[in-house]
């Protein structure tokens, strides 16, 4: 057995502003199949975690059961993290960011967590805007006990052992903006260069935001027939925008060539730069994402890049009007004020 | 940039910065991981194959491979090769079975070899076994050379040089010691083949500033100093000695000072002490015996008084640098510095010296009297004579006259085959997988991270007072193993192959050195700013595959690459595989096949 990552680095590693390296923000090595299109997410997240200077306590990673809700374990080693109960993360995250809204709240799901078991979760927590990045590692298949299809596996994909799939595809992307989610993004596990952007956009973004990457699982559903196969996600891939996420407002030097340009200034004075390529699609309007993703659908392409975003979303804090102090970092004073307070309160409704 | 060549030995072989550094190519992975194994015999062999004396280079080589080591670019310190070497040869076997053994079938030729030192004896050692009658001359009563006479024997142990000096004299080499050899027309006229003229550069430099003749019976020469104290010629020196030079042979000179009676040894240099030429390790094992290096000086002349040596005066200087980055010495000032000495040695270079070669020979010399050789064949403008060692470009070392006895031989045995000299026979190479399982690599891909361990010395009090005991006890077997642990296998290569790349990044998430990135295509200094982390060593290659299905291309920056295998590991479609490269450089044994 001789599976150890060795503790020696380039010694060129560049630091952040925080004087950290990369490798402060990796995890424990990866015990996922060789090839798993999760770790090139995690890898992401870290690189996205390093490149905001993310202090890493100041993070909790959360996640329920499956392939794509080990990965906590295999980025921000020193982040907070909870692995919770199967299709329950969720709830779990809303307690947690009920309790301390100063920390960044990072879910990580997969298809059958999100898309079966979850679902009922799922659906609430965007109904409920919590402020979170809901990150969903979508291969399709049940990796974890031997790639059976899951609820995202398209109609007529064949798995592989060559049953083709009979039912419709959960879409959740469509799913996510149909029920008002304020940033909806798609991705792949194979392009970085896309995925990293929009996860330092989704951690910026002021309420809950959800991407959906397809993440191929190597070992179950990378067959020729699969719909999640490296081959045919890269050929079938279609991107809305390229995205570069700013983090302060300085002037815009990037040269994307033709087509239009588009900023989304959000609350922190941060923006997302957009260089749309899919025509007849508007960022910031629910219709026109949606009608993109179907479009893209209905020509068997996969859309990905920011789909929708709403910069001007109100969290579930603010819809609560919960104290601006996170709950755990009020006394047991201000918490349980006594029963001299709780008799004033009772005495106003009589 | 074009796809790498993998083909061309070459490119793999420069990613083994040790063998590629060594100038005899010893395959230095390949015997450590045999030294690992226990198998020094084995470990010994393959030593002896490329550099003919692992015993001897084990305690006493300039260790060009540790600069070049890998680990050296990831943490503090090189592998320790040099004494990993020695471990080898002090725990060997029986290695004489896996030797040549004669009498060999006679092929009619006869081969002289003037001088019997490294490069001769490597010549020998090549020719003999294919029947040529070598006879070996040398003005000493024993062969060896500046083996013998220049490495003092707290460094290196007279058993441990006559042992391997005898492996070859026991091929049946004719032998003709106490002759020195006074003109080469004389060897020429009796009808051998082939000379190889091996006599090193035997003259010492003198230093020619006032006071030289007056106080000549304290003044010596470093080189014939030591030479006449291995020979047992000389057996004291006065209390106080002053050393003059910064190389490895004042380091010889001033330690065996200390132990023929000098008390208070000084070794006064005129450069920087960090730009002296002398080992760093060889300082600091003489500055362990008291004696201290006092740089900046330059000698300005010696101090007599009543007709004897009382010492000498030496003017201050500071280092400045120019533009281009060469040196001057610069007077700082003030009143010269006397330091007292009853003895000096001169040990400030070497210099060949042919007097005994007739200029109508045919033999071409340049204008600083140096003869014209090939650098690849190490032919002489004579067909019969060639050269090699320090004979033939000036004072290196014991493995690079090693190096030069290799290539020589295959010359000779070219010329006397009537085959062109100039078609050079190709390395041996082997590229095999490495992979038995998941997670098994039949090579330790695991890497440790301790430093490098100290070799035990033996006490300086018994050291000094017996100039024959030995200082470097070398590593016993259990350390020996914890070093050659460190190694990081970088014969053990990384080995991409496009067509099976399904560009899923997970070798580029797992490298622990950001070694491997997948971008688009770019010249190469362009592409050298576009990996991961930047490639600003431009001494290490860049392998570039073709391009991808995405029009990408992998891009690997050998520079710090651990050799550890996670690429290939976590690669599912086994497009990157982990290969022992073994290259050997061919000796004259296989050289017309």
């Amino acid at each position: 057995m001789t599976y150890i990552r060795p503790k020696f680095r380039h010694p060129e590693m560049p630091k952040n502003k925080l004087g950290y390296t990369l490798n402060y923000y990796e995890g424990a090595l990866s015990t996922l199949c060789a090839g798993c299109g999760h770790d090139s997410i995690s890898a992401a997240i870290v690189q996205a975690a390093y490149e905001m200077n993310i202090e890493p306590h100041k993070l909790a990673k959360l996640s329920g059961i499956g392939c794509s809700s080990k990965t906590p374990a295999y980025f921000l080693s020193n982040s907070h993290g909870f692995n919770s109960v199967h299709g329950r993360m969720p709830s779990v995250a809303t307690g947690a960011n009920l309790a301390n809204r100063d920390l960044i709240y990072f879910g990580v799901s997969g298809d059958g967590d999100t898309a079966s078991i979850g679902m009922g979760q799922f659906v609430h927590v965007i109904r409920r805007n919590l402020k979170m990045v809901y990150i969903v590692m979508n291969n399709g298949c049940y990796g974890l006990t031997k790639g059976q299809d899951s609820a995202t596996a398209d109609e007529g994909s064949k798995n592989k052992s060559g049953n083709v799939n009979l039912f419709q595809s959960i879409d959740l992307s469509s799913l996510a903006i149909e029920l008002g989610a304020s940033f909806v993004a798609q991705s792949f596990s194979g392009d970085k260069t896309q995925l990293i952007p929009l996860i330092k956009a989704a951690i910026n973004h002021p309420g809950f935001s959800f991407i959906n990457v397809i993440s191929p699982c190597v070992t179950f559903n990378n067959n020729v027939g699969s719909t999640k196969s490296y081959d045919f996600v890269r050929e079938h891939v279609e991107a809305t925008a390229t995205v570069d996420f700013v983090p302060e407002m300085k002037e815009i030097t990037v040269d994307y060539g033709k087509g239009t340009q588009k900023q989304v200034k959000m609350h922190d004075g941060s923006s997302i730069q957009l260089h749309k390529l899919a025509e007849g699609w508007d960022p910031m309007n629910r219709l026109s994402a949606i009608n993109a993703v179907q479009n893209a659908r209905a020509k068997n392409e996969i859309l990905t890049g920011l789909l929708y975003i709403d910069p001007e979303t109100r969290d579930l804090h603010h819809l609560l009007q919960t104290s601006d102090t996170a709950l755990n970092a009020l006394g047991k004073e201000q918490l349980c004020p006594g029963s001299a307070v709780l008799k004033e309160l009772n005495d106003e409704f009589r | 940039m074009k796809p790498t060549d993998i083909k061309d030995p070459e490119y793999f072989h420069k990613v083994v910065d040790c063998q590629y550094a060594c100038p005899a190519h010893t395959p230095v992975p390949e015997y450590i991981r045999l030294i690992a194994e226990q198998k020094y015999t084995e470990a010994y062999m393959i030593n002896w194959d490329s550099n003919v004396f692992p015993g001897v280079l084990g305690r006493t080589c300039d260790r060009p491979c540790e600069p070049a080591c890998r680990r050296g670019r990831v943490e503090e310190e090189p592998v320790a090769i040099c004494r990993l070497k020695r471990v080898a040869a002090d725990n060997k076997g029986d290695v004489k079975q896996h030797m040549p053994k004669g009498p060999f079938k006679a092929n009619g030729k006869k081969i002289a070899l003037i001088g019997a030192g490294p490069a001769s004896l490597t010549v020998a050692r090549d020719l003999a076994p294919l029947g040529y009658e070598i006879h070996l001359y040398d003005e000493q009563k024993l062969g060896g050379g500046f083996m013998r006479s220049q490495i003092p024997s707290f460094r290196l142990p007279e058993t441990v040089l006559n042992e391997e000096v005898n492996y070859i004299l026991d091929l049946g080499i004719h032998t003709h010691f106490n002759s020195f050899v006074s003109s080469l027309k004389d060897t020429l006229s009796k009808d051998y083949d082939s000379i190889f003229v091996g006599t090193g550069a035997p003259r010492g430099r003198d230093l020619d500033i006032p006071g030289r003749k007056e106080a000549a019976a304290n003044i010596h020469i470093g080189i014939d100093w030591l030479s006449s104290v291995a020979f047992e010629h000389t057996s004291k020196i006065g209390k106080k000695v002053i050393v003059l030079g910064g190389g490895n042979t004042a380091m010889d000179c001033c330690r065996t000072s200390r132990r023929l009676g000098g008390e208070e040894v000084k070794v006064i240099v005129r450069s920087p002490f960090a730009e002296m030429k002398a080992s760093p390790w060889e300082k600091e094992d003489a500055m362990h015996e008291d004696i201290p290096i006092i740089e900046n000086h330059v000698p300005k002349n010696f101090v007599i008084e009543n007709g004897k040596l009382r010492g000498m005066n030496f003017e201050k200087v500071k280092a400045v640098y120019d533009d281009k980055g060469k040196r001057q010495l610069v007077p700082v000032g003030g009143p010269d510095v006397f330091f007292e000495a009853d003895d000096v040695l001169v040990a400030i270079g070497q210099e060949n010296s042919f007097p005994w070669i007739e200029r109508d020979l045919g033999i071409e010399f340049d204008k600083w009297g140096m003869p014209v050789v090939d650098a690849i064949t190490f032919a002489s403008t004579h067909p019969k004579v060639f050269f090699g060692g320090d004979a033939a470009f000036g004072p290196k070392n014991v493995i690079t006259a090693v190096a030069h006895g290799h290539q020589a031989a295959i010359s000779i045995h070219l010329a006397n085959e009537k085959k062109d000299m100039k078609k050079r026979p190709s390395p041996f190479v082997n590229l095999i997988s490495q992979k038995m399982g998941i997670h098994e690599w039949s090579y330790d891909s695991a890497v440790v991270e301790d430093v490098r361990y100290i070799v035990p010395q033996a006490d300086k009090k018994l050291t000094l007072t017996n100039r024959k005991k030995e200082v470097e006890l070398g590593f016993d077997v259990s350390t020996g193993f914890k070093e050659a642990e460190r190694c990081l296998n970088c014969d053990v290569q990384t080995v991409f192959t496009t067509s099976k790349c399904i560009e899923c990044d997970a070798c580029m998430d797992i490298c622990p050195t950001a070694c491997i990135s997948f971008i688009d295509n770019a010249d190469e200094t362009d592409l050298r700013e576009m990996l991961k982390i930047p490639a600003h060593n431009k001494t290490q290659d860049l392998y570039v595959s073709d391009a991808l299905p995405t029009k990408r291309v992998m891009v690997k920056d050998e520079n710090v690459c651990l050799h550890c295998g996670l690429c290939a590991e976590r690669c599912p479609t086994s497009a990157w595989d982990m290969q022992k490269f073994f290259y050997n450089v061919t000796k004259a044994e296989k050289a017309c096949q």
